[in-house]
């Protein structure tokens, strides 16, 4: 382990020397996200009507669209910061962190997807699972990204752990196109008549749409909000890590001179 | 000395080293073969069931044996640090890349060859003349994508403890398109199910496309990923 690394002092100007992951501006989205929220309960449970054919299950569509939105977002500025840090000289351990974060995010959000999806096809359908094209991609998108988890977990300097996180992020931006093609012609042969054919029957009123603009910017500021938070909270790990060595030699020391 | 020149004789190192060890022949096969008999087991040894997904059982068992490979190639390596080494002594981490990904090539088109004539004797498959050039086709394109994919994370996972765990997490999502593409057209090529020979043909772009994509994306990327 490198107590030299060369990022201690980029570290420390990221936290700003304070305890806490929280600053005035996560405040505000913390609080517009809770109202958002308030709303969206309000709207989604209360004020929205049930669907003509779905029923009160329709109520589940307003997290189930929001949190893969979210997931897709956060896939996106995993691969983005993750270029960034690869092809940028400076090559900061603040972007690599900012990819890290939204790739948590990520993966817990296509869990939620996965876990609502499922409730609603269940009632809607009939079924927990469908080998729909859509849902196909999904579950491998989820599977993919749990790798890109465990490559970071993988140890070594930070930097290593940087640069390979990347190069995974990155691949996983390759694969998506293919894993999509491959499912969606798959079934397209096999599929004759699709129970997804949700597009016609769905007669959004303007109160669902609504919701599920509602759903979607609190689903929104939920992210920002958990992103900045944990983007400090593993800028803080990083900094542990390298000082932790310097104070155990700096104790020994004391210790030493103390006899 | 050209980088062509070097993955090459790296691949010929490689496959003297397994001509000689005689792991793969003695285990990896083996293997291979044992899958595609409880394949059978949990199938309940119904022939028209297996003859069926035949296509598909294929592909898996190669898939299991390709993470055997991948594994038995990279320990070569590391074991004795002979990946640092080559890196220190300046050769090009692209062409280790071809190298060894050509190597694995070679190793899992002689074991698809042996998983299809089992097909043909555990699970009654036939083979049919007019579908050989899509059969050849599908085999080269689909194993040089998997063997891609292998070397690529496989030089990620090489090394330090816990990682080999890592691999069949990393290797098997990515190579999930392989397996759709490479059994559809494997069906079309034997006729699997009344298949059509003409629908192969849009699974082997699809799988040319896979190898092109991450073979020139892996010999980019393994640079980085072994530099440690």
């Amino acid at each position: 382990m490198t107590t030299t690394d060369p990022d201690n002092t980029s570290t420390t100007s990221v936290v700003g020397g304070s305890r806490s992951t929280g600053t005035k501006a996560t405040r505000v989205i913390g609080v517009a996200m809770v109202v958002a929220m308030g709303w969206l309960v309000l709207f989604g449970l209360v004020l929205s009507p049930a669907d003509v054919n779905q029923g009160e299950s329709v109520r589940l569509l307003y997290i189930h669209v929001p949190t893969i939105w979210i997931a897709y977002l956060s896939f996106v500025v995993t691969a983005v910061s993750s270029g960034i840090y690869l092809f940028t000289k400076k090559h900061s351990l603040g972007w690599d962190r900012l990819a890290g974060a939204s790739g948590e995010f990520g993966v817990a959000f296509v869990a939620l997807t996965l876990l609502v999806g499922s409730m609603w096809g269940r009632l809607t359908w009939g079924v927990f699972w469908q080998w729909d094209a859509r849902l196909t991609t999904t579950a491998l998108l989820f599977v993919t990204y749990i790798g890109y988890l465990a490559v970071r977990r993988l140890g070594g300097s930070h930097h290593q752990r940087a640069k390979r996180s990347a190069v995974v992020g990155l691949l996983a931006v390759l694969l998506i196109p293919l894993v999509h093609w491959s499912v969606v012609i798959w079934r397209s042969l096999h599929q004759t008549a699709s129970v997804l054919d949700t597009d016609g029957d769905i007669d959004m009123d303007g109160t669902m749409l609504f919701t599920l603009f509602v759903g979607v910017v609190a689903f929104t500021l939920l992210y920002i909000w958990l992103v900045l938070h944990r983007t400090r909270a593993m800028a803080m790990e990083d900094m542990l890590e390298d000082r932790g060595l310097d104070i155990a030699l700096a104790e020994r020391r004391a210790e030493g001179v103390a006899r | 000395m050209s980088a062509l020149k070097v993955a090459w004789l790296i691949a010929k190192k490689d496959l003297q080293v397994e001509r000689r060890s005689r792991i793969i022949t003695n285990q990896v096969v083996p293997f291979a073969g044992v899958t595609m008999v409880i394949f059978g087991f949990a199938l309940d040894a119904n022939t028209d069931v297996l003859a069926l997904v035949a296509p598909g059982l294929v592909w898996l068992a190669t898939m299991f044996s390709l993470l055997l490979l991948v594994q038995r190639t990279f320990s070569v390596e590391a074991d004795d640090g002979a990946l640092d080494a080559m890196r220190v002594a300046g050769v090009d981490a692209r062409a280790i890349f071809l190298g060894k990904a050509f190597g694995l090539v070679i190793q899992l088109l002689a074991l698809e060859v042996l998983l299809l004539f089992a097909a043909v004797v555990l699970y009654g498959e036939t083979i049919r003349l007019s579908g050989a050039v899509l059969l050849v086709t599908t085999m080269i394109s689909a194993t040089c994508g998997l063997a891609a994919v292998g070397t690529l994370y496989g030089g990620l996972a090489a090394g330090s403890k816990g990682r080999e765990t890592l691999l069949p997490l990393l290797t098997l999502p990515a190579v999930a398109p392989v397996l759709i593409g490479a059994t559809r057209a494997v069906e079309s090529a034997l006729g699997t199910g009344a298949a059509e020979l003409s629908d192969g043909w849009q699974w082997v772009s699809l799988l040319t496309v896979f190898a092109v994509a991450f073979g020139v994306g892996g010999a980019l990327a393994f640079g980085p990923l072994i530099d440690e």
